[in-house]
């Protein structure tokens, strides 16, 4: 049972090296195939291991057989699983719709694509902090080579700008690390959970710096107010199915959030208690205000989707900032819509930008598109989605943090802010949609115009598959709607799990079985 | 020795975030370099500074130093420097593609013609 728990760090590294060592005599078509494989076996082994951590059973592996605090731990628990199976169903169409064309720009593609899913899985796993800034910086420098490929002016700029934030970041989260283990002698999450609550007057200064500094490089990765500026840009100026697995992304940076906000600054913490929570509710509102003016101004449709992915972290943040169980319930159910939907939305961006030849995604009158009742359908389907109206699962989700903020003292600020963003973010897509599919000019054909150069020609099966990967996302919100019941109840018990960390702590300092193989 | 210490790191945290802010790439990339320097530097002092001291068990020894940092240290010192490699082949790429070494790659006011 326990080799479950490192799976999803050996099966993308595995194919990620053997996709690697193959990059030259195999033919494409096949590395294709051992990559949407090799993230099929994930789909699997995340569903696997919810099963086994579903009852709230809490899974280690120690590496190296070092047994915890002393060596490093790989732990699954609810919100792990969960994460995980969000992660592989979400790369799962994003690479479908790459293997249609958007895969040939270089070699190496398919290869960083499993690294990124490395860096990913190792993050949402490890119970060290150190370790944890080992995964990030895997994933960050699978997420470089994956922003500018294709290359182009815009992508080289945006991916500068990109790595050096993260760089700046990285730098943080090693004083951030330093300090702790200067502090209380320990990298371990759980250890450190059961450090910080008995920490003495004269070292707790030290110890709330600490843990401030982390949430900077925590709210860097998820987009907060004022950390956001990077994002938009970032989104829309690489490829498709790379921005909509980096909607994954900035969930990474709310699950560090979550889970440094709960394990080791949560209610039982004693004297650093509540040290997330009080920033969090405050900026995540601001953001969702802010990101939704920033999808009204937006001028294209890509870099529109970049603030609603702004828009979304903010609500996301909000409902962890609730620190209650149903905020974090709500939180964890509107993480899954907010993700699926954010990918389709940049997937059919780059289907519609890729039919409206010169206008690109532009919010300017351009030409008719083919198939445009379709397209207009999905579009209409991602919108509701995003924006969080009836009956789909971005309401219930809406709905859900609105029904939990309302037991909180804030509840005026978190409704007003909600209601409005959400408002905004309505006029900004029904805006763009009117201008996309209604303001058509006749005058300008397709055909007519210059085709753009990032636009390649693509066969009738390959526009029939993107369109595909479109659908399955959608599909998945909306097979999240009917589960919805089932869905709660798992993030009910995952915020409950949350919120009283010493099944976690206990599982990891002192296993009942050992935790080993033998 | 810990003033010494903590002020080469002060320093260089000093100058590395001064030249981050700089608008071209060639002193921002040397920024993140001092960043790092000053962040392994840290990260190699938050296990106690120890002189002659070994840091594994040993029967003659009767005081140690801490081994955990040293190797946390290792580990990013590899990290930085790899991504610093990276951060210069994509400033160069920058450079070409860009036309100019200027981080939001347009050139300022006094140079544009």
């Amino acid at each position: 049972m326990t080799t479950l728990t490192i799976a999803p760090v050996l099966v993308p590294l595995l194919a990620g090296i053997a996709l690697l060592l193959t990059r030259h005599q195999v033919p494409l078509w096949l590395r294709r195939g051992l990559n949407l494989a090799a993230v099929g076996v994930q789909v699997a082994v995340a569903l696997a291991l919810l099963t086994a951590v579903g009852g709230g059973d809490v899974l280690t592996y120690n590496l190296g057989n070092w047994p915890a605090p002393y060596g490093i731990v790989l732990v699954a628990d609810r919100l792990a699983a969960w994460m995980l199976l969000i992660t592989a169903l979400l790369a799962f169409f994003a690479l479908l719709y790459a293997v249609q064309g958007t895969d040939r720009g270089s070699r190496h593609f398919h290869s960083i694509y499993q690294l990124q899913l490395l860096g990913l899985n190792g993050a949402f796993l490890t119970g060290d902090l150190f370790n944890l800034f080992v995964f990030f910086e895997i994933l960050l420098l699978a997420s470089y080579g994956l922003l500018v490929h294709g290359g182009g002016a815009r992508r080289t700029r945006a991916g500068l700008h990109f790595v050096v934030l993260n760089l700046a970041g990285s730098t943080l989260f090693l004083f951030a690390a330093g300090t702790l283990y200067g502090v209380l002698g320990t990298l371990n999450m759980a250890d450190l959970a059961v450090k910080l609550a008995e920490t003495t007057p004269e070292n707790l200064g030290m110890a709330r710096t600490a843990g401030l500094l982390l949430f900077a490089v925590f709210a860097l990765k998820a987009a907060l107010i004022p950390l956001h500026l990077w994002l938009p840009e970032a989104y829309s100026a690489t490829s498709a199915p790379v921005a909509a697995l980096f909607a994954i992304m900035t969930k990474v940076g709310a699950y560090c959030l979550l889970r440094v906000g709960t394990l080791m600054f949560g209610p039982e913490a004693g004297p650093v208690a509540g040290l997330y929570a009080t920033w969090l509710l405050p900026l995540g509102l601001i953001t969702l205000l802010l990101g939704a003016l920033g999808a009204l101004s937006a001028d294209e449709l890509r870099r529109q989707v970049g603030y609603l992915v702004v828009v979304s972290v903010g609500l996301l943040l909000t409902a962890f900032g609730l620190d209650s169980t149903a905020g974090i319930a709500a939180g964890l159910y509107y993480l899954v819509n907010t993700t699926l939907a954010t990918a389709a939305f940049f997937l059919l961006a780059d289907v519609i930008a890729c039919r409206r030849g010169a206008s690109l995604d532009r919010l300017t009158a351009g030409p008719q598109m083919r198939q445009a009742g379709l397209l207009g359908g999905l579009f209409f389907l991602a919108a509701l989605l995003m924006a969080g109206l009836p009956p789909l699962s971005g309401f219930v989700g809406k709905l859900l943090v609105l029904q939990a903020a309302l037991d909180a003292s804030s509840w005026p600020w978190v409704l007003a802010s909600v209601l409005s963003s959400g408002l905004l973010a309505m006029i900004a897509l029904g805006r763009s949609g009117s201008v996309l599919f209604f303001k058509t000019a006749d005058a300008l054909p397709a055909e007519a115009a210059p085709s753009a150069p990032v636009v390649a020609s693509l066969g009738e099966w390959q526009e029939t598959m993107r369109l595909v990967a479109v659908a399955g996302l959608l599909a998945l919100c909306l097979g999240l709607l009917a589960a919805s019941g089932p869905v709660l109840g798992f993030c009910t018990a995952t915020a409950e799990q949350l919120l009283h960390p010493q099944g976690y702590i206990q599982a990891v300092l002192s296993p009942v079985t050992g935790g080993v193989d033998r | 020795m810990e003033a010494l210490m903590s002020l080469i790191v002060g320093v260089l945290t000093a100058a590395g975030v001064y030249l981050m802010l700089r608008a071209r790439t060639f002193p921002v990339v040397l920024g993140l370099t001092l960043l790092t320097y000053a962040v392994n530097l840290f990260l190699f002092a938050s296990g106690r500074l120890t002189v002659g001291a070994p840091p594994i068990i040993r029967e003659s020894a009767t005081h140690y130093t801490d081994p955990l940092p040293q190797a946390l240290v290792l580990t990013a010192i590899v990290i930085s420097f790899a991504m610093t490699a990276f951060v210069i082949m994509l400033s160069l790429k920058a450079r070409a593609e860009l036309g100019n070494d200027h981080v939001d790659g347009r050139p300022s006011q006094e140079e544009a013609p």
